[in-house]
């Protein structure tokens, strides 16, 4: 695997090269010395140009347990943010020479322009706008396999902002990809047209999409929806959409995941994030694991010291 | 021009005479002298055009040069260049430039950049209010004295309803067309491309149809209450092009134009972010191409414009959200419609010179549009049999972002005559 820019295409058995290669990277956290050395003396940028914590830390331990040299490019703060410095940013990394830049942006379709740009580098998507957040979907199919078993067959229901959310878009690529039907829900004002281009059902209701689940992703509900008159308030949206104990009963025994971070009382109930189905903190452990092969997958894929032309 | 020209065995198109044949044409003294056997007179020189279309000059309404202010896109020159080198004879060019055409000084300054061009004439379009501000109407009647041909704050919709009228009812009185690009921008929000399952696929923002629709109803209704010209800008949608084809039907004086993107491609041809499909309107879905199919061949559409929009390549190798939105099209719209809508035939070549000449040159009231004698000699010559692969690299203009580069289209215009004086392509 050169890169990993998307879902979108993605070949399946690549996706399930992954999958089936995590479970090794989360022996590794479990030994006294976590680490491996399958990208020892390789470089991995962060260029993170939007403000996150978790999938930034999550892919930074990664690197680390890999034996390779996080470096930290930049952040929002920095002159970055301004799309016209980008391709200077560009350059500027391309000059340093890394073997794999991971990305996170505001803008949709950053990876690609990154991959064209810095042609010696492998770019790795860590979510990319409104677009796509491939190793979020990974870690949730990863996360549902080791429950369930597998993931064909399976239903899955993603309920929330569908509109805006790069979480839901990679998980409805790949998990139709790997065989499960997948419904959604959420207001109407956030559940964009064609979605069954997707290939997935949307649903009238929540409750119509729970029905039968196997496992339900809560999407995490930004504030701004409110200002842009998306959603009515927060309250509102918790009684109509939010996942409770009571939607969640008459699934037979689905896992819940939530990309996070959570907004209790928003889109789901402290009762349920906390609860015996919740796989929550689960998914933020199988993430490093995730992402560890995803950046190991890569670095098979690039000999050493050949880093000036590809 | 000083001496007669005898133009010999083209075949002559005029769809105002309804004529498709064979014929010589006489020009002279800058307009069409005479056409037919009886034509020639002695010490005429002659130009063998065998195998040519010889069609009345073709106008593209709608181009944006960037002169002044920002030169490194385009100027007045390598535009009017541009435009003879793909097929047209003029140009209207919009008012966006910086500072903004709003003023005489301004409209004669890029008239006579144009006339020192000697390309393609180049007929200035005034800004419909200062500073394209969309608060107070600018000066029309100095205006058009000093040349605009319309009036447009193109780029920007006149947002406030009331500045719409009274620039509607204003311009009445020059018998100026108010030419209008129709957008709702609160329906546009953050959106870069149509609404719709490609958007949602890939994860780009989208821009409802509503956000045009709404635009044009409101301004149609406008133009009724005002009894005065519209003229709908690169229109895109299937419902906005209903909208129009009722407001024609119930004697509204209003006129819309297509670009030839839109005309041939759809939201699926942003692909992978590719920001050379980026532009306002956006591309829009198939059953919207479909419909405008239909209104450039039944004539709910008058003209074919290009929307000429130069970028500098740094400006488009951007994120496809933070590039500029605009596409360049005066090299290869002449192409595109002889390959992609004559060929196969879904437009005559009559109608296709109906669109790119006869109809924006009465809707921007200039001369021409036909071949009768008294016209003048602004020719559009089409080798129909001509293959050529689109080469942005190798354009006149200073803008190379284009979604065609690489199409092979057979049917290519080979030169034009403006007043007279031949500029011919190779």
């Amino acid at each position: 695997m050169r890169h990993l820019l998307r879902i979108r295409g993605l070949p399946v058995g690549q996706a399930r090269a992954i999958l089936d290669e995590a479970p090794r990277y989360l022996d590794v956290a479990d030994q006294p010395v976590p680490r491996t050395p399958a990208l020892l003396g390789r470089t991995v940028v962060l260029l993170f140009r939007e403000p996150s914590t978790r999938t930034r830390s999550s892919f930074q331990l990664a690197a680390k347990r890999l034996s390779a040299e996080p470096l930290a490019f930049a952040s929002a703060s920095s002159s970055l943010s301004k799309g016209e410095t980008f391709l200077d940013t560009a350059r500027t990394l391309a000059a340093m020479a890394p073997d794999i830049i991971v990305t996170r942006s505001r803008e949709s379709g950053i990876p690609e322009l990154l991959a064209r740009e810095i042609p010696t580098a492998s770019v790795v998507n860590a979510g990319d706008g409104i677009s796509e957040h491939p190793t979020q979907a990974l870690l949730d199919a990863f996360t549902i396999r080791r429950h369930r078993g597998r993931v064909r067959g399976l239903t899955v229901a993603i309920i929330g902002d569908l509109l805006h959310s790069r979480v839901f878009r990679s998980n409805a690529l790949l998990l139709t990809m790997l065989g499960a039907r997948v419904r959604c829900a959420g207001p109407p004002t956030l559940m964009p047209p064609g979605l069954e281009r997707l290939g997935v059902e949307p649903r009238p209701s929540v409750e119509e999409a729970l029905r039968g689940a196997d496992a339900v992703m809560v999407l995490r509900i930004q504030h701004e929806r409110m200002h842009d008159s998306f959603i009515p308030s927060r309250r509102e949206y918790f009684h109509e959409f939010g996942l409770t104990e009571e939607r969640l009963r008459p699934t037979r025994d689905a896992i819940v995941l939530h990309p996070g971070p959570l907004n209790r009382a928003v889109e789901i109930s402290s009762a349920v994030a906390d609860g015996p189905r919740s796989v929550i903190l689960e998914q933020v452990r199988n993430g490093v694991a995730v992402r560890m092969a995803v950046l190991a997958e890569i670095a098979r894929g690039r000999p050493r010291g050949r880093r000036r032309r590809d | 021009m000083t001496e007669a020209l005898l133009i010999r065995g083209g075949r002559l198109v005029d769809p105002v005479a309804g004529l498709d044949a064979v014929a010589d044409l006489r020009l002279a003294r800058g307009r069409i002298a005479g056409i037919g056997p009886e034509a020639a007179e002695r010490g005429d020189r002659e130009f063998d055009a065998g195998g040519l279309v010889i069609a009345p000059g073709f106008c593209d309404m709608h181009v944006h040069f960037r002169e002044p202010g920002h030169e490194y896109r385009e100027t007045v020159a390598t535009g009017a260049a541009a435009a003879a080198a793909g097929g047209f004879t003029d140009v209207g060019c919009m008012a966006n430039t910086d500072p903004v055409n709003d003023s005489p000084a301004i409209t004669t300054h890029i008239r006579r950049l144009g006339q020192e061009a000697g390309g393609a004439r180049v007929h200035p379009i005034a800004a419909t209010t200062r500073g394209m501000r969309g608060e107070r109407i600018s000066e029309f009647g100095a205006l058009a004295r000093a040349g605009a041909v319309a009036v447009s704050d193109d780029g920007l919709p006149i947002v406030n309803p009331a500045v719409m009228l009274r620039a509607l009812e204003y311009s009445r009185y020059f018998d100026l067309p108010v030419i209008e690009h129709c957008e709702t921008l609160e329906l546009t929000g953050d959106g870069v491309m149509r609404e719709g399952a490609f958007a949602t696929c890939i994860g780009l923002p989208g821009i409802p149809s509503a956000s045009e629709y709404l635009a044009v109803e409101r301004n149609i209704g406008l133009a009724e209450v005002a009894r005065a010209r519209l003229h709908i800008a690169h229109i895109s949608t299937a419902r906005a092009v209903a909208a129009v084809a009722r407001a024609k039907a119930s004697g509204i004086r209003v006129t819309a134009e297509a670009t030839p993107h839109h005309l041939l491609l759809t939201d699926e041809a942003v692909g992978s972010f590719d920001t050379a499909a980026k532009m306002k309107p956006p591309l829009a879905a198939e059953v919207d191409r479909q419909t405008l199919l239909g209104a450039i061949a039944d004539g709910t559409i008058d003209a074919i414009a290009t929307d000429h929009a130069p970028h500098h390549e740094d400006e488009k190798c951007r994120s496809f959200q933070n590039a500029p939105f605009g596409i360049v099209g005066l090299e290869t719209a002449v192409g595109l419609v002889l390959d992609r809508l004559v060929r196969p035939g879904l437009i005559s070549l009559g109608r296709a010179v109906r669109l790119l000449s006869t109809g924006p040159r009465r809707i921007l009231g200039l001369p021409g549009g036909d071949l009768k004698p008294g016209s003048p000699a602004d020719l559009t010559l089409l080798d129909l049999e001509a293959s050529a692969v689109v080469r942005p690299k190798s354009f006149r203009s200073l803008g190379r972002n284009t979604p065609f580069g690489g199409c092979e289209l057979t049917g290519q215009p080979a030169g034009v005559f403006v007043g007279g004086r031949a500029i011919l392509r190779g």
